[in-house]
Order: structure tokens, then C-alpha cells, then sequence
């Protein structure tokens, strides 16, 4: 049969977008929080980074592999997969935790689901979660080496910025849930601890929009998340209308990695307009309710499994009228 | 008739494990498989109950009115773990503290009722008292091999003995509820790989899935439109 006669299904006109495509850009989004992350934390924050792609990857091969699939080219979500559960690691972890998260969310979360797409749970967050629970004075470890200002240039590298500068121990949030003051600017460009990829607001949005300007995401789900956390934290936050309290606890923590990079998935979000929205106001209102009642400092990646759950719900209600039809009927 | 017996024992512990393949009983399943200690504690103590209502109620089959049977059936039940309870109380009350309101609600026990009802109310007493040992010890087996895996996983002991190397950091997640829902879909898996050989041969498809390698594709209607066509 000749190439010419291409006989298939509709749709007939195809964009460019691919699987693979969309996974490489978000892993080029990723890429300025993963430098600031080694700039900030050091060659150890590299190491994790690359543990943790390289288990990802090579679990995802293994698992084809015995269950006799096609092994096909990587469409990188596995990389994506294993660069944020790095990013969400401190570089404190001992270089065995990535791996385990790397084969629980690869292994347990996305392939015994059906692989990319079929996975109702953003891999990396539930690895990150099982971590949380599993190893919890580990996963809460960001203890600082201070090395001083004064060393040559290879200690710099090794250790990472914020030895240098010699910041406290304790994350922005914890400090927040304390009471102590608020450096904005520092949690802005990222001059804080945290967990490798969340501590720079500055690099996150610079990969954020770099996703928008491809147009990977849109801005309903971000979007509707902050605003919403914002409304939430101004209401029900001890502070009020205080806008340095709400844009530290915005810039604080994993919340606009979250928001950015794990809330909009593509399998683990609602695919219609109207229920990112709701999607997005829900993990707000939820991040809200852990951030300021939870007892630990921070809650977001609970907060983003548990908004995973309920998407095919969000979904059923949120269903587009169709143009020219009066009334759905019957959804199922 | 030696081999109806024996029938029944391999039925229990492999062919029809309660857990593994009825899933049957899935609350102390989950709830008590904290350690390997207490998974057999469960499972024997309901293996107990198992086997004599099992072998109460095949005796009084033809005297329990078909109406009122469940009743019954909860009435010899509750008796049996009332009397179990108190015996565990006295001789083990650590296990009993372990187990706590488990041991009670082995009363509404899905298996139990279960074999009631599909097996001891229909079969002679000899047959139902094997058909209780075989699901009891099925049973014990199940809840004893989770609570290992979940006490080797998350605490690197088995029956308190240490396992693993001292540089093993327990994952402690396998403790916890979560823990129980893994291991249990694992050993399914297992179960399912090693023990019970039903999967479809001889059709390509049965290795990549799909509908052929399913139990039920002979009379599936699925499978019946696309051998029409």
C-alpha cells in the first residue's frame, strides 16, 4: 500500500504537541529552580537531583521490561517525575531516600496504574508524601553546615550558598508558624532554606513562564489557587490584611512549585475550563486550612493528592454546555 | 472420601484463601497486621471460631428454620467469641490488648458468616469442620504473612526477632494504615502468580492483557461479539 493513501480516523488536523514535547518543556521549566537549588545548596543537591532522575528512568524501564511491555523512547515524564521529587527533597536526605521515592511514585504510583495518563495521583507528590510519613525526622532535616565567608571557591561549591551566609536552620514557614520576622525579599530571590527547588520564588516563576509562553499550562489553575490561598490566609490567618504575612506565606514553602508545577499535571487535573478553576480554589482553600491549622508548617503536598482524588468529581460537575444544546440530560 | 477432606484443606489454604482470593474479612485484615505476632494471634483465634461454628452449625442445619437462620447463625457466633475472649483474657492478655476491639467484632466476621452460610449449612459435619480448619488456617496464613512483610518493612523484625541489618531504617509507613493496603495488593499478586493457575494459556493475548486472559472471557459477552465478528 502506497504512503499516499493515509487512511485514518478524524481528527485530521493535528497541533505539534506530543507527550514528549510537553514533558521536555516542563523539564526546561524545572531546570532554574534545579540551579538554584545546587547554587543554594551545594554539589549535594546535584546528587540528589540525579539519583533521583536516574531511579525514575530506570525504573520506569525496568517495569517494561518485566512485564514483557514495548519498551518504548522515553517521553521524559519520568524525568519530570524525578526531578520534583528532588526538588521537594532537602538536600540534607541521605542519597538512598530519592531512590525510594523514585520507585514508589514510578513503580507503585504511575505503571501499576496503567503509565503515564492513568495514574489518578501526581507521582511525585505521593512519593513525597509516603516519605513524609515514612521517615519523618529525615524528610524534616535542614540542618546547615556553616562553613563561613572566608573559604576558597571549591568548599563554596560543594557546600552551596547558604552555608556561606550562614542562615538559620529553620525553614521561613516554621519560622512563620513561630512568629519570627519576615525577610521578603530573601524568600523571593530564594535566600532561605527549604527543600532543594521550593526555597527560590524568583526561579520558579521564570520557569513558570517560560510553561505559559508555551502554552503547556494556563493560568486557571495557579491562578484560582493563589488567589484563593491568599483570600484564605487574609481571612482566617492570625494577621489579617497583612501583606507581608500573605506574601510569606506565599512565597514560603512548596507552594508555588505546587502551584506551577504539580497542580497542573495533565492526568492528575481536570481537563475542563471551569473545573481547574474549582480545582485550583479547592487546593487553595485546602492549603490554607493545613497551613494555618495543621500542625506541621506545611501540608501542600497532602493538599495536592487529596485534590488529585476528587477530580473525576470536579469533572462531572463541571461538565461545558455544549453550543446550541439546551440541557445535559444525562452525563453518565 | 479421605480426599473430600483434604480437598477441603487445600480449598481453605490455597484454592479459596479468604484473604487472598475471597477477600473476605478485610477489616481485621487491615486493622490488627501490624506485626507478624499479631496477624497469627488474629488468625488462630479466629481459625478457632471458624472451625466450631462451622461444626455447630452443620450439626443444627436441619433444626435452624430457613427464615431465622442468620440470626442463628449470630447467636452461635457471638457465643463462641464471647467464650474465646475470655479464655484470650485469661491465658494471653497481652494478644488481647493487641487485638482489642477486634476480637469482638470477629462476630460479623464476613468469612465466618460466609462458610455459614455457603458451606456448613448445606454439608455434613466432618466436611464443614475440615472446610473450617482449611479456611482458618487460610486465614491465620494470610494475616500472618502481611503482618511480616509489614513488620519486616517497617520495624525490620519478624515476631520481634531482628531481621534486617542495623543499617536498615524502617519504613515506617508499612506500620501504618497505608502500609496494609500495599502489602496486601502484593501479596495478592503473589498469591495469584504462584498459587492459583487460572489465567487463560494458549492465547496470545493472555501475556500483554486484555479481555482474553480474563477469568471470565468464555462467557463474557464482550468476548462472544468479537468472536462473531
Amino acid at each position: 500500500m502506497s504512503d499516499m493513501y493515509n487512511v485514518s480516523y478524524a481528527p485530521h488536523i493535528t497541533s505539534n504537541y506530543s507527550t514528549r514535547n510537553i514533558m521536555q518543556d516542563v523539564a526546561i521549566a524545572l531546570i532554574p529552580a534545579s540551579l538554584f537549588g545546587i547554587y543554594n545548596f551545594g554539589l549535594r543537591a546535584l546528587m540528589i537531583l540525579m539519583i533521583s532522575v536516574l531511579t525514575c528512568v530506570m525504573t520506569e524501564y525496568l517495569f517494561l521490561k518485566f512485564s514483557k511491555k514495548p519498551i518504548t523512547k522515553s517521553d521524559y515524564s519520568e524525568v519530570v517525575t524525578g526531578m520534583l521529587i528532588a526538588l521537594n527533597l532537602s538536600a540534607n536526605s541521605p542519597l538512598w531516600l530519592p531512590v525510594i521515592g523514585g520507585v514508589f511514585a514510578i513503580w507503585v504510583v504511575k505503571m501499576l496504574y496503567g503509565g503515564i495518563g492513568q495514574n489518578f495521583m501526581n507521582p511525585a507528590m505521593a512519593a513525597r508524601c509516603f516519605l513524609l510519613i515514612s521517615f519523618p525526622t529525615r524528610m524534616a532535616n535542614y540542618a546547615i553546615e556553616s562553613i563561613g565567608a572566608n573559604t576558597n571557591l571549591i568548599n563554596k561549591m560543594y557546600y552551596g550558598a547558604i552555608s556561606v551566609d550562614s542562615i538559620s536552620g529553620a525553614t521561613p514557614l516554621a519560622g512563620l508558624k513561630a512568629g519570627e520576622s519576615i525577610k521578603l525579599f530573601d524568600m523571593f530571590i530564594g535566600n532561605i532554606n527549604g527543600t532543594i527547588g521550593e526555597t527560590s520564588a524568583l526561579a520558579i516563576l521564570i520557569g513558570a513562564s517560560y510553561l505559559i509562553y508555551r502554552k503547556i499550562i494556563t493560568l486557571r489553575i495557579p491562578l484560582s489557587y493563589l488567589v484563593s490561598f491568599a483570600v484564605f490566609i487574609a481571612v482566617f490567618g492570625s494577621k489579617g490584611m497583612d501583606l507581608n504575612f500573605i506574601f510569606a506565606h506565599i512565597l514560603g514553602g512548596g507552594l508555588l512549585l505546587a502551584a506551577f508545577f504539580m497542580a497542573t499535571d495533565y492526568s492528575t487535573s481536570p481537563i475542563t475550563p471551569n473545573g481547574k478553576v474549582i480545582y485550583g480554589i479547592l487546593l487553595g482553600i485546602l492549603s490554607g486550612v493545613f497551613r494555618v491549622y495543621g500542625a506541621s508548617p506545611e501540608g501542600t503536598s497532602y493538599v495536592i493528592i487529596i485534590g488529585n482524588m476528587l477530580v473525576p468529581f470536579i469533572e462531572k460537575i463541571s461538565l461545558p454546555k455544549p453550543f446550541g444544546k439546551e440541557k445535559i440530560k444525562d452525563v453518565e | 472420601m479421605k480426599n473430600a477432606y483434604l480437598e477441603r484443606l487445600k480449598n481453605g489454604i490455597i484454592t479459596e484463601n479468604p484473604t487472598f482470593v475471597l477477600m473476605l474479612g478485610m477489616c481485621p485484615t487491615m486493622a490488627v497486621t501490624r506485626s507478624a505476632y499479631n496477624g497469627l494471634g488474629m488468625g488462630l483465634t479466629s481459625a478457632a471460631v471458624l472451625i466450631m461454628s462451622n461444626l455447630i452449625i452443620s450439626a443444627l442445619r436441619k433444626v435452624i428454620p430457613d427464615k431465622v437462620r442468620i440470626p442463628s447463625y449470630i447467636v452461635v457466633v457471638a457465643t463462641l467469641v464471647t467464650i474465646i475472649q475470655f479464655l484470650l483474657k485469661a491465658y494471653l492478655p497481652y494478644l488481647d490488648e493487641q487485638l482489642g476491639i477486634y476480637i469482638p467484632l470477629i462476630v460479623v466476621n464476613c468469612i465466618i458468616l460466609g462458610r455459614a452460610e455457603a458451606y456448613a449449612a448445606k454439608n455434613p459435619i466432618g466436611l464443614s469442620t475440615f472446610d473450617g480448619i482449611g479456611m482458618g488456617l487460610g486465614f491465620a496464613i494470610g494475616l500472618t504473612a502481611i503482618g511480616a512483610v509489614r513488620e519486616l518493612l517497617g520495624n525490620g523484625t519478624i515476631f520481634d526477632f531482628k531481621i534486617m541489618p542495623s543499617f536498615y531504617e524502617p519504613i515506617k509507613i508499612f506500620v501504618l494504615a497505608p502500609g496494609a493496603f500495599f502489602v496486601l495488593a502484593l501479596l495478592t499478586v503473589f498469591q495469584k502468580k504462584l498459587g492459583n493457575k487460572r489465567v487463560i494459556k494458549g492465547k496470545n493475548s493472555a501475556t500483554t492483557g486484555g479481555c482474553a486472559c480474563c477469568e471470565n472471557a468464555d462467557v463474557c459477552a464482550v468476548n462472544k461479539s468479537d468472536n462473531k465478528s
